[in-house]
């Protein structure tokens, strides 16, 4: 009898435990859902086709005439412009790790650990890297090249926002190639070299193929990740206000991100502005979890067919 | 390398040259190999002939796809092997310096245990081959697709559906596609690692005939842990048993009367 | 080659003698991927140089803040070297060449009148970005006591990163005090007590909430949460360390999670069979088998959730209130080291010794983000050692 009663006790605060992991895991998607909706809700009153498309004029905080469409233009410019370097640098890079690396060199070692601890850099310590190499260092010294009378490249721009995102994600397009390119199994790699393959032909035209889907994710997942963003360019690029769309990669740029920023902390009267300011988190948040959700949906293809092949 | 002295194995005891009746193309001398410290293969040393399957069976872990790995150089691949003696093909040392590994390669195909075609259509995976040495015009593309195609005998199962994915034929299927895949750029030696150890009885049958059909223009080397399959299609046998060459003669003589008592024990069943 | 022809088939074999470096695009590929993915290091070299490069006047003790700067009389300027006149006139050598002597003499003569209205403060002639000021407190003129003060914006320029360093550090307790324990127990779940059909939902669901920028986790903090806590735990300062520390658990959770997650899984599942085997219940064998197989791998879940709490930047620079109050107690205002660099730079001179400074605490966010991967990433090779070893 004791033994008994013994064991039910173990089975009680089993399933006491269970349930409060249970919960813990409930309260996470509860908060996810909560932020998700609230935006939603709110957002979707103010959001219409004018919204999204308008200019604004100088006083963005007027709810009737304001409009993100510099903003959603300066946020996608940027990732695109990071996005092109940051892919062919990270799948390179990846590349070597994974099929050219001396398993347990000291360099790959360094390597590896070079871009574990870019993963872990501060975005604010990106913002003032970007800002005390990119403009000042890069950026002057192109000026002084060129002569120009005033500073063209030594100032907050575009191009130096986008490359100071590159490097933040740099690690993400790593990590995310190199998983996809270890999910090419090892045999299509033995038979094309057994033909007398060189080893960059196999690369380039067996490997990387079927590794595109996994790449591709990666490149979402940092343009994602870069888009949301807003300490890196604050120093770099972004614009509190501009007449005009940028037009050439030393221009400066508004932001999305930067703008929510703008708008809870700046508004003369919050109350009141409260929509526009909705409506700007659900435009960035569109854009950041439409990509993020496309990326979550491909990386767990590509881990599941992993899973299958091994 | 030829001043290594051999342990255990003293020249008496060293397996006695077989009588060949067909000219030796691959000559291997005292070849040991060493994963890191551990050593892999020991001492080989053995004679192949020119278009003639010769079988390398033993239990597994012996060294036998190791020693087939050797002579196309894969095992190059894998980091912290490192070779000792001579292996010549055609009277070339493959590990001397000058020797283009990718040249090497092309001469030499390969078949792996478990089918690998490339997950692109049928044709483009003769075609990979081909392109690799410069063949790009259409016609001549066609005609070597097709020759290849017939000479690993799937020809005509696949001739309607060339342009679909090889990964929807059967394992079978597959593997002939990858036979096919090997010999269009038309090597002189292929080396099959246990070709046919994933497939069911009938595509074994079938690949064994192609590989007696095969041996006529090819130089074939075989890995195989079944012993009848051995029996059913190879010229001569070697025997391995951890990292040593036991035995090595004609197939005949290995099934019937082997001169070593561990040969006996390993084709009769009694171990292994 | 050789041009002898044995034979139809040796001749065909000597092809394979071209050397090893019959493929120089090869070569040249393999040594261009090579320097590529170097790129990666040198990324992290430059952040460290280019950001410590900015702060080494200070560093170096170079810089001097004090409001009173001794002035040279306007008829000495003809009597010192260029470049001390141009330092002293706080010129760039490219300025200092393109303007005229009458200009120079303006400058020096306001200067002159610069100092005279300078306030009549003792403290004036402190320089105060000096080391001892920056971390120990001081008996300021005017105050009670010796006390820690960051007052850049301010006649006497006040540079206590103390402040500071409290802000970030009690903003982050309260965030892995949150987001620790529903990592950890989500981790559990979704790896040892979930079935698998929700498990294939849960997981990706919780890791896109990493996908929400942290701008909206900052807002959502400011506009709803600062509301509701305030309602519900009746404290005086609306925007706080608990309010911003909250709001940074959920950037944290998701990290916390995939990590624990990862080595909560990469315990061989023969342990968890073993133990049901013995007749445990699932929980007690995710509790006291699995959990302490992957203990390593959770705390460097921890170490690297608590790297990423202390450099996040708009959630805190949103939520927590901006005060630079020297105090503990979590429902005051807060002043990270992140949120002040955001929201100072733009505003300090630049090369100044307020500029300097903020980079001076990037550079040392940095190191302690640095050191803090380097301590994640030890644990978690201890990890991967301990699996291999048992398994």
């Amino acid at each position: 009898m004791k033994h008994r009663f013994h064991k039910q006790g173990f089975r009680f605060s089993s399933a006491f435990f269970t349930t409060l992991t249970a919960l813990a895991t409930f309260l996470i998607l509860a908060i996810l859902a909560v932020i998700l909706l609230d935006a939603l809700i709110y957002g979707w009153r103010t959001l219409s086709w004018h919204f999204v498309s308008t200019i604004p004029k100088k006083d963005f905080f007027d709810v009737k005439t304001t409009g993100v469409l510099p903003m959603i233009i300066g946020t996608s410019i940027r990732v695109i412009v990071m996005a092109i370097f940051v892919i062919p640098i990270g799948v390179i890079t990846a590349t070597y790790l994974t099929e050219y690396a001396p398993s347990g060199s000291i360099v790959t070692r360094v390597i590896r650990a070079a871009v574990n601890n870019l993963a872990g850099v501060p975005s604010i310590v990106f913002g003032l890297f970007g800002l005390g190499f990119f403009v000042n260092f890069v950026g002057k010294n192109l000026d002084a090249v060129f002569h120009n009378p005033s500073a063209v490249w030594g100032q907050p721009a575009l191009i130096w926002a986008s490359l100071t995102l590159a490097v933040m994600t740099l690690p993400v397009v790593i990590v995310a190639t190199e998983e996809s390119l270890k999910a090419v199994p090892q045999g299509l790699r033995e038979a094309s070299l057994a033909l007398g393959a060189t080893k960059l032909e196999t690369i380039i035209k067996i490997v990387l193929p079927q590794a595109l889907p996994g790449i591709m994710t990666g490149g979402i997942l940092a343009v994602s990740r870069a888009a949301g963003e807003v300490a890196p360019i604050l120093f770099t690029g972004v614009a509190y206000y501009m007449a005009s769309l940028p037009t050439h990669l030393t221009d400066q740029f508004m932001d999305l991100g930067y703008h929510v920023f703008v708008l809870s902390t700046q508004s003369p009267n919050i109350q009141q502005t409260e929509p526009i300011l909705y409506a700007t988190v659900l435009v960035l948040l569109m854009l950041t979890f439409a990509l993020n959700l496309i990326a979550v949906i491909v990386r767990a293809r590509v881990r599941r067919k992993m899973r299958s092949l091994h | 390398m030829a001043e290594i002295t051999l342990p255990k194995l003293n020249l008496s005891d060293a397996p006695a040259a077989p009588a060949i009746n067909a000219p030796t193309l691959i000559e291997i001398n005292q070849v040991s190999l060493y994963y890191g410290a551990s050593k892999a293969l020991k001492n080989i040393s053995v004679n192949l002939g020119e278009k003639i399957v010769t079988a390398f069976i033993g239990p597994s872990g012996c060294g036998k796809s190791t020693l087939l790995r050797c002579i196309n150089r894969m095992n190059d691949l894998i980091d912290n092997v490192r070779i000792e003696g001579s292996m010549k093909v055609a009277g070339q040392d493959i590990y001397a310096k000058d020797v283009d590994v990718i040249e090497l390669r092309k001469r030499i195909g390969m078949v792996f245990q478990k089918s690998n075609p490339f997950p692109k259509s049928i044709y483009e995976n003769i075609a990979y081959g081909l392109r690799l040495h410069g063949m790009k015009k259409k016609s001549e593309l066609d005609e070597h697709i097709e020759q290849s195609l017939r000479g690993a005998a799937i020809w005509d199962e696949v001739k309607d559906r060339l342009h679909t994915s090889a990964l929807g034929l059967s394992g079978g299927q597959q593997q002939r596609i990858c036979i096919a895949r090997a010999i269009a750029i038309k090597p002189e030696i292929i080396l099959m690692d246990e070709p046919a150890s994933a497939l069911d009885p009938l595509a074994t049958a079938r690949i064994e005939e192609l590989i007696l059909e095969l041996k006529k223009n090819f130089t074939i080397v075989i890995v195989t842990h079944n012993m009848q399959q051995a029996a059913r299609i190879s010229d001569y046998t070697a025997f391995f048993y951890i990292g040593e060459l036991i035995e090595f003669d004609t197939t005949t003589k290995i099934f019937t009367n082997p001169a070593k008592k561990q040969t006996e024990d390993y084709v009769t069943g009694r171990f292994g | 080659m050789s041009r002898e022809k044995k034979s139809n088939r040796t001749a065909g074999w000597m092809g394979i003698q071209r050397g090893h470096n019959a493929h120089p695009i090869e070569w040249l590929a393999e040594k261009f991927i090579f320097l590529v993915s170097l790129s990666a290091i040198v990324m992290v070299f430059l952040i460290f140089a280019f950001v410590l490069r900015e702060a080494l006047p200070v560093v170096l003790g170079k810089m001097d803040s004090a409001a009173v700067q001794p002035v040279i009389p306007v008829a000495d300027m003809d009597k010192i070297p260029a470049d001390e006149l141009r330092t002293y006139l706080e010129l760039t050598p490219e300025q200092f060449a393109k303007i005229n002597h009458d200009t120079k003499k303006m400058l020096m003569e306001s200067k002159v009148e610069g100092a005279q209205e300078v306030p009549d403060n003792p403290d004036a002639k402190l320089n105060t970005i000096k080391w001892r000021y920056l971390i120990f407190p001081h008996q300021w003129s005017g105050y009670a006591k010796p006390a820690y003060i960051w007052q850049p914006i301010s006649d006497i320029k006040k540079y206590n990163i103390i402040p500071l360093i409290i802000g970030s550090v009690k903003t982050t307790i309260v965030a892995l005090l949150f987001a620790v324990p529903l990592a950890l127990g989500a981790a559990i779940y979704v790896s040892q007590l979930a079935n698998p059909r929700a498990k294939e939902f849960i997981k990706p669901a919780i890791e896109m909430l990493s996908g929400i920028p942290s701008v909206v986790a900052g807002f959502f903090a400011l506009i709803i949460m600062a509301t509701v806590l305030q309602k519900v735990f009746g404290y005086e300062s609306r925007l706080n360390s608990f309010v911003a520390g909250i709001a940074l658990g959920f950037a944290i959770i998701p990290v916390v999670f995939s990590l624990a997650e990862d080595a909560l899984t990469s315990v061989p599942r023969a342990y968890t069979q073993a133990a049901l085997a013995l007749g445990a219940s699932r929980w007690q064998a995710a509790w006291q088998v699995v959990l302490p197989a992957a203990i390593p791998g959770v705390s460097a879940a921890i170490i690297l959730g608590f790297g990423r709490a202390i450099g996040e930047t708009m959630i805190v620079l949103m939520a927590s209130g901006n005060a630079s109050i020297m105090s503990w107690n979590i429902f005051d205002s807060a002043r990270t080291i992140t949120a002040t660099i955001a929201a100072e730079l733009a505003e300090a001179v630049f090369g100044g010794d307020h500029y300097r400074l903020l980079f001076l605490i990037g550079a040392l966010l940095f190191l302690v983000t640095f050191l803090t991967n380097m301590a994640g990433e030890l644990v978690m090779n201890r990890l991967k050692k301990r699996l291999e070893g048992k398994s």
